[in-house]
């Protein structure tokens, strides 16, 4: 009797140990071994762009951003002009996300009645957790820009490719915490046509961009683009820019402070000749209106 | 005494043999209804998995494979609401209180309770919930809602923002499982 009585004491003691091993599942997941997640950052800038240069977002896989920008005219136009409000440059432009990497758009701006063609690939994108390490996001970006004024002499040679520009770019980017934002953009510029021989027809430029975000929905940015070559034209200064982000839902609206009226790269990179010292400040905005055309993958139950 | 010891052997032999069922393609979807907007979002790669012995069932959500119908909802979800950076996954650790009441073994419908913590945004907080069990030749739907509150979890939505996101959002979990083998 004592020993059947210690023999399922025994049994009950086993069964209690293999309880035990049940019960102690604090992470049950853990059988399904798997990794950890790699999360990317994202909303490096609030929007494509910086101020008037490429920032490292690109829209979402499927969706259309319509952008409105204008420039007006310059402080020092005085009150005849109502301190630049009397003119304006502008940009319409349709970008679309092809994937989440890769989006297109197409541009149209009355400053030379000039049409922008660009792609722009997102090569690395920034690691913020997991088991693989990335400190930077890196893109291409990459524009064609048509001129289409009149050519200044009709009675020469004139070739259409005279009328193309060509941009080159990379963006170098870090999201340093939740706030700040830092960019580098090396730039190369080509043009077909410049005006005199001792011109030089490539530019080499590199740009310097950032963001702080204050609120959720508030940023101010800042950016400025910093001549290499020199002899590349009368007057031309570098772009200095600032301004602030503001997003309400669908929309953010980029509200600025800049010396250059161009809004693509060839323009205000290599063709600024606004002074910040002598009042050639104007006031912009962008305006960026996104659609969804295909609903995100993944979205089906 | 012949019988107390068929009965030990017999508890031993059933958590021996204790069956774990799991998925990694689990649905997790919520769902927020105002006047203004309704916004629904879903995602289709989460992982639950039940071990029938101890009645314990785990799920794992990661943030960013919640899919919304605008992809700057799910950039604002994952940036400004539940900061997928610094808390990547939303877990849910719990029992099924009744668990012995399902019976694996036999196609039926099995209503029980879970009870649990669910963890999102770094916060952890108390649910009791219904669940419903189908079992059908050998893969168990698991299924069940209910609802959480955004300030619970301390997510914030701003003032003027109210009108478009709830703060009650309709949770739905619905999982089919299979067998467990490594």
């Amino acid at each position: 009797m004592i020993q059947r009585a210690f023999f399922i004491l025994t049994l009950i003691f086993f069964q209690g140990l293999i309880a035990i091993g049940q019960t102690d599942t604090t992470d049950l997941l853990s059988i399904l071994g798997d990794d950890d997640p790699i999360i990317y950052s994202t909303a490096t800038f609030k929007s494509t762009r910086v101020i008037n240069g490429q920032s490292i977002d690109n829209v979402a896989g499927g969706v259309m951003d319509f952008r409105v920008s204008h420039r007006f005219g310059t402080f020092n136009t005085g009150i005849h002009k109502l301190f630049g409000l009397d003119l304006a440059s502008m940009r319409l432009g349709f970008e679309y996300g092809v994937t989440d990497r890769v989006m297109i758009g197409i541009g149209r701006s009355n400053v030379n009645e000039e049409v922008d063609a660009f792609t722009k690939i997102k090569l690395l994108r920034q690691v913020e957790t997991g088991p693989k390490h990335m400190p930077i996001s890196l893109s291409y970006f990459g524009s064609t820009v048509m001129r289409g004024t009149a050519w200044a002499d009709p009675s020469r040679d004139n070739f259409f490719t005279s009328r193309l520009y060509f941009c080159n770019q990379l963006l170098i980017a870090r999201k340093m915490n939740d706030q700040l934002s830092l960019q580098i953009s090396p730039t190369h510029i080509h043009r077909n046509l410049v005006e005199t021989s001792a011109i030089a027809h490539d530019v080499l430029a590199i740009g310097y961009g950032g963001r702080y975000k204050l609120t959720r929905r508030l940023a101010v940015n800042a950016e400025y683009f910093s001549l290499i070559t020199k002899n590349i034209g009368a007057q031309v200064n570098n772009s200095l820019s600032l301004g602030v982000d503001l997003e309400t839902g669908g929309h953010v609206f980029q509200l600025h402070l800049t010396n250059s009226s161009s809004m693509n790269e060839k323009g205000f990179i290599s063709e600024t000749t606004g002074n910040w010292n002598k009042g050639d400040i104007q006031f912009g905005f962008n305006i960026s209106r996104v659609f969804t055309i295909k609903q995100p993958k993944g979205f089906e139950e | 005494m012949k019988n107390l010891l068929f009965l030990s052997l017999f508890f031993m032999t059933t958590s021996i043999f204790a069956q774990k069922y799991a998925t990694r393609t689990g649905f997790l979807g919520f769902f927020s209804k105002t006047n203004m907007e309704d916004i629904k979002a879903n995602n289709n790669n989460v992982s639950y998995v039940i071990d029938w012995a101890t009645g314990d069932i785990q799920v794992s959500a990661l943030q960013t494979n919640f899919k919304f119908e605008k992809a700057l909802m799910e950039e604002h979800y994952n940036e400004n609401y539940v900061e997928s950076s610094k808390f990547p996954k939303a877990t849910f650790k719990g029992k099924i209180q009744n668990v012995g009441s399902v019976n694996i073994k036999k196609d039926g419908v099995y209503k029980t309770k879970i009870t649990g913590n669910l963890d999102i945004h770094g916060v952890s907080k108390s649910y009791t919930t219904e669940a419903t069990f189908k079992v059908s030749g050998g893969k168990v739907i698991a299924e069940t809602k209910f609802n959480v509150k955004c300030s619970d979890h301390n997510i914030k939505i701003e003032a003027n923002l109210k009108n478009n996101i709830s703060e009650s959002m309709e949770v739905t979990a619905k999982a089919e499982l299979t067998e467990f083998k490594k």
